[in-house]
């Protein structure tokens, strides 16, 4: 029987010929991720190895990376401290992919892997952030794992008890209209999964606009994929892959491109005409009560956030900077913007982004989660209303439970900056 | 800290909760820099006052139940949501888990039940069966999910950081 590409990789990375659905194993960790939450990971790690006479030494350090980029630079002591101890044990562990708050070489984590090449098609990749996910936009198994489980794949090398996940097959056809973008795809399929469709399974994208679609809107729509549940989202590796992986990523050892077998067998299947696709927003307080954005134009916004590992890339402030190029964000408004890393905002100033999102008004903060689960700047005060590009809008998401967050792609955000409430990115195109 | 699965085979319903309900919700955002189990209990609902005073004032008593619709826990894969509860020795009965956070829950030996058909008030008192949940004070029975091969292992073994003490001496012995 033929397999998915999540089933070729748990096969391969557990050395058998094939798995199935439900199979429990063990597979071998490529790459084993962690953020400030490796303060956590190193006393679990510790504990891992108490009384067993063993000297608790990490399985691999070049397969570990830890990239600081919750609250950067620190926020607090606490926080601080945190930071140092993690550096220590980066030092002690002779730990490689290490991403300091650094402007040649910092970021947001979800960002910092794809970039520097750190992950490849095939590869098992397992992170302590939900939003692990993203790494699948490059051909990989990648899903998010909680603290403990991380400090076993520090000690072992493998992740216990994996089951195999069932797989949803998303075929998207058609072309994306001008300005609708990977994110109002996503959030369309959101909206039609529910935040719990896809629990416990693998979303594999197929279909023309995702041939189409370059590896800056794939990462949206696998970083996504954890909001409807998903275990992973995965998007086969393909030519675009190779480009990304070679020209923007400078991988120069092999890359081994897994495709699904033609004959896999899945769980269900959702086709999409992306064609007949319009803006999208999810609406307060879950991220699958999405609506046409037409049916909320006209809400009050008190601050536009664009940024985070779901759009803060530099595809996402090309469009931004496009629409309020020469022109003035709303009075009632204050904007934000996250460029993902600072490669990503150095590129988007040696392109004139920065000076474009500047002069209408918006201020760029350093790369980072930031305001998107409200734990470093930009909080909202009470009663205030949010739209962001960011991924999630739960109940005191940004910082205060008596907030509202919407969530929407770079061109609505920009759009609605301009006028100081949710509106149409074809409205401000026409007012220019 | 008493094991609840062994010493409370009767509970009683002292919070109820909707579906969806978010690690944000669970353990905000902002309290993350607190990673210890020793100090996350504290943050525990942080965001629903009247529940975090009641779970840190004793109102609510250790081993009490929360019943929850669906995808209880989605969101992040913070830990902290995990060990907040059982900080409080919450047991958690759901409609159905986000795959995270009951990753978490078993990992860390917080009680989760899976009961699809759950329908009990606050104050009601529950029995905890192997397959079945028996409301006592209504007369209601509903039959629970039980958990796949692969996570009741971890359970067995008394959470994942033993289970993983198991396997690097294995693999040190083999290896």
């Amino acid at each position: 029987m033929g397999m998915t590409v999540a089933q070729k990789i748990l096969a391969r990375a557990s050395g058998r010929a094939s798995v199935s659905v439900g199979d429990v194993v063990e597979p071998r960790v490529d790459l084993a991720m962690s953020h400030e939450n490796a303060a956590l990971v190193i006393n679990q790690f510790r504990e891992v190895f108490d009384g067993t006479g063993l000297e608790a030494r990490v399985w691999d350090p070049s397969k570990i990376a830890i990239i600081f980029d919750h609250r950067v630079p620190a926020e607090s002591a606490k926080t601080a401290t945190n930071q140092k101890k993690i550096r220590e044990f980066v030092a002690a562990e002779g730990i490689t992919k290490f991403h300091d708050i650094r402007a040649d070489q910092g970021g947001i984590c979800h960002q910092i892997l794809p970039e520097s090449g750190y992950v490849l098609p095939g590869s098992v990749v397992v992170g302590t952030d939900s939003h692990t996910t993203t790494h699948g936009a490059l051909g990989a198994f990648a899903f998010g794992i909680g603290a403990t489980e991380m400090a076993s794949v520090w000690a072992l090398g493998t992740a216990l008890n994996v089951e195999v996940p069932a797989t949803i097959k998303v075929v998207v056809n058609g072309t994306l209209p001008e300005l609708v973008s990977a994110k109002d795809l996503i959030l369309h399929l959101i909206g039609r999964l529910t935040a719990e469709g896809a629990n416990f399974k693998v979303l594999e994208f197929h279909g023309q606009a995702i041939r189409n679609m370059p590896t800056s809107g794939r990462l949206v729509l696998c970083n996504m994929s954890v909001e409807a549940g998903a275990t992973a989202g995965i998007v086969p590796a393909d030519g675009e892959t190779l480009r990304y992986l070679r020209d923007v990523a400078h991988v120069r050892g092999p890359i081994d491109l897994v495709r699904p077998d033609d004959d896999a067998v899945y769980a269900s299947a959702i086709e999409i005409d992306c064609s007949e696709l319009t803006y999208q927003i999810a609406c307060p307080h879950s991220v699958d009560n999405v609506k046409a954005l037409s049916e909320v134009v006209g809400t009050r916004v008190d601050q536009i956030v664009i940024g985070s590992c779901t759009n803060g890339r530099a595809d996402d402030l090309a469009v931004a900077a496009s629409i309020l190029s020469g022109r003035k964000i709303a009075g009632n408004v204050r904007m934000l913007v996250f460029p993902a890393s600072w490669r990503v905002y150095e590129e988007a100033l040696r392109r004139g982004f920065i000076a474009d999102l500047m002069g209408a008004g918006a201020v760029i903060m350093n790369p980072g989660c930031g305001c998107c689960l409200g734990v470093h700047q930009g909080a909202l005060g009470d009663g205030e209303v949010a739209l962001s590009t960011t991924n999630r809008n739960f109940l005191g998401r940004m910082g205060n439970p008596n907030a509202r967050v919407f969530l929407c792609s770079p061109a609505v955000a920009a759009a609605s900056a301009l006028t100081g409430s949710i509106s149409t990115p074809a409205a401000a195109r026409v007012n220019t | 800290m008493s094991d609840s699965s062994s010493l409370h085979p009767t509970t009683r319903v002292a919070w109820k909760l909707p579906d969806d309900v978010s690690t944000d919700v669970i353990y905000p955002g902002r309290y993350m820099a607190t990673v210890l189990p020793t100090e996350t209990p504290q943050y525990a609902f942080a965001d629903i006052a009247a529940l975090n005073k009641a779970l840190l004032s004793g109102e609510i008593p250790r081993g009490s139940a929360i019943v929850a619709g669906r995808n209880f826990g989605c969101g992040s894969s913070r830990e902290q949501a995990a060990s907040t509860l059982k900080g409080h020795e919450l047991v958690i009965i759901a409609k159905a888990f986000a795959r995270i956070f009951v990753q978490n829950a078993i990992n860390l030996g917080l009680r989760t039940i899976v009961c699809p058909d759950i329908d009990a008030n606050v104050g009601d008192e529950l029995e905890l069966g192997e397959e079945r949940v028996i409301d006592r004070t209504t007369g209601k029975s509903f039959a629970t999910v039980p958990l796949p091969r692969s996570r009741q292992a971890i359970i067995d073994a008394g959470g994942l950081i033993p289970y993983t003490r198991r396997k690097l001496m294995e693999s040190r012995r083999t290896g």
